[in-house]
């Protein structure tokens, strides 16, 4: 097993820079906005996100909700992994609001085909938008594309990209790696 | 772990501590899914699930037809009052028909104590043992330590009493061995002639006296006097045991503290628990039928989730 470094603790810190100027531009004082982080591994990005537009653009009132979507996969009893469950937490009205579901990394698509399904027992939201820290280009099995990326990367085959968090993993880094 | 160790849920003696973390666990989850405005998840679209009621039943069978339904399975009912069992078809036959229509997983209650494990042995599919006569009844005994969980925040380490018909009662063992298994102690207390002779060698204490029993216990689980499984008289009248073993709300408050009251329901209102006392704040009977649903639910979809896709 070998791994390459795609992106190193500051150009993480500058991609998360860059997509919270970006939901700044459209989403404006968030009043209509709310943040939906996809867990596991998705939520770690959506809290860091809220705490930069929170410190660094004194953004007031975030609403940021958690969404597990176990129980709406597609792949279960069809694939060995074995599939746990995640706290679902979405303590605020979604209907008529504009999300913004946020996930580590794009990859197949099918995650955020879930999620998309998983949503609407909250509710009819008025639009969602999809941001991803890494876009695995190419390798989409559905219809479905970022609205925001951190960086696009283009993996082959076996290649995993790992995403890192420093409050989970001791630092914040995204990696290739190759089986 | 993070999977059942077994196949069919036929008794809590089969399953193991991690087993029932795990379905607490997951009935959390669905607890939570349960309270959205929209109450249903599509894991087991593609089920089918026979519920097979050869015995009367409201609560269980309500309780299993939500959560299969909540877990969007397809779902059959038979009862044996309307089926051709009247008709002398035996059991492995009625099953065979039925699953010969693509069924999946198999709910059953049944008045033999074993009907479940000798089902498994015999037909493909998964079983649930909805309560086998006087043997098991496993989802009841999840839902009740689940609900104690909820309630206390953990079972570990807690005095629980059941009381009442002990030996006719499907509930109480099961229960026994759920709780024994989530590290409580069991204490059971009624009528001589309603314990099972040999029960202190599983473990469980014996109390002969209600008032002791209750200062004892954290957790009391009163339990119905199952007259239909009667075939003598156990005890003189209602009103003597009534007496000796119904709680009542005067009782309640003389104890030096406040102990939780469960009832695994049908309730005989007035015989082994006064109205009061089960409408009353310390009372989950309710919570517990609410609790049902998500056990359940946890139940069927961990079982479910080792079916593998029909090949054909």
């Amino acid at each position: 097993m070998s791994q390459k470094v795609l992106l190193n603790a500051t150009e993480v810190h500058i991609a998360l820079q860059r997509l919270a100027c970006q939901l700044i531009e459209n989403h404006d004082t968030f009043e209509n906005t709310v943040l939906i982080g996809i867990q596991p591994r998705g939520v770690f990005l959506a809290e860091r996100l809220k705490s930069i537009l929170e410190s660094d653009y004194k953004m007031k009132d975030l609403k940021l909700g958690y969404l597990d979507i176990t129980f709406y996969r597609d792949d279960f009893r069809r694939s060995n992994k074995i599939l746990e469950a995640n706290k679902t937490k979405i303590d605020f009205v979604i209907e008529d609001k504009k999300l913004v579901f946020i996930d580590d990394v794009l990859y197949t698509g099918r995650s955020i085909r879930s999620a998309l399904t998983a949503v609407q027992s909250f509710g009819r939201p008025m639009e969602i938008e999809l941001l991803t820290l890494i876009d695995r280009r190419f390798s989409r099995h559905l219809p479905i594309q970022p609205d925001y990326r951190g960086r696009q990367v283009d993996a082959i085959g076996d290649e995993k990209v790992k995403v890192c968090w420093k409050e989970q993993d001791g630092e914040d880094a995204v990696y290739l790696v190759n089986n | 772990m993070k999977e059942l160790s077994v196949n069919h849920l036929l008794g809590i003696k089969y399953i193991t501590e991690d087993d029932i973390h795990l379905i607490f666990e997951t009935a959390d989850h669905f607890k939570e899914v349960i309270n959205r405005s929209i109450k249903k998840v599509p894991s087991l679209r593609d089920i089918t699930i026979a519920n097979l009621f050869f015995e009367n039943s409201t609560r269980t069978r309500l309780s299993f037809e939500l959560a299969e339904k909540r877990l969007s399975a397809d779902v059959i009912n038979f009862s044996a009052a309307s089926s051709s069992v009247k008709k002398g078809e035996t059991l492995i036959d009625t099953v065979n028909n039925i699953l010969s229509m693509k069924v999946d997983m198999v709910v059953m209650r049944h008045p033999n104590p074993g009907a479940g494990v000798f089902l498994a042995k015999h037909v493909n599919a998964s079983i649930v043992n909805a309560g086998d006569g006087a043997h098991e009844h496993p989802t009841q005994a999840l839902l009740d330590s689940y609900s104690i969980r909820e309630k206390l925040g953990d079972v570990a380490g807690k005095k629980v009493v059941i009381v009442g018909d002990i030996l006719h009662s499907r509930v109480a063992l099961s229960n026994i061995f759920a709780l024994q298994k989530l590290g409580a102690e069991v204490k059971v207390c009624g009528p001589k002639t309603l314990l099972p002779k040999y029960i202190d060698k599983i473990g469980v204490g014996v109390e002969g006296n209600l008032r002791k029993a209750l200062e004892w216990c954290d957790v009391a689980n009163m339990l119905r006097v199952q007259n239909e499984r009667m075939d003598i008289s156990y005890f003189p009248t209602t009103r003597e045991y009534t007496q000796q073993y119904g709680v009542n709300k005067a009782l309640l408050d003389s104890l030096n503290k406040e102990i939780v009251v469960m009832h695994p329901g049908p309730i005989n209102r007035g015989v082994e628990i006064t109205s009061d006392v089960a409408d009353s704040k310390q009372a989950i009977i309710l919570d517990q039928v609410q609790n049902g649903v998500a056990v359940r639910m946890a139940v069927l979809y961990l079982l479910a989730s080792k079916i593998k896709p029909h090949e054909d």
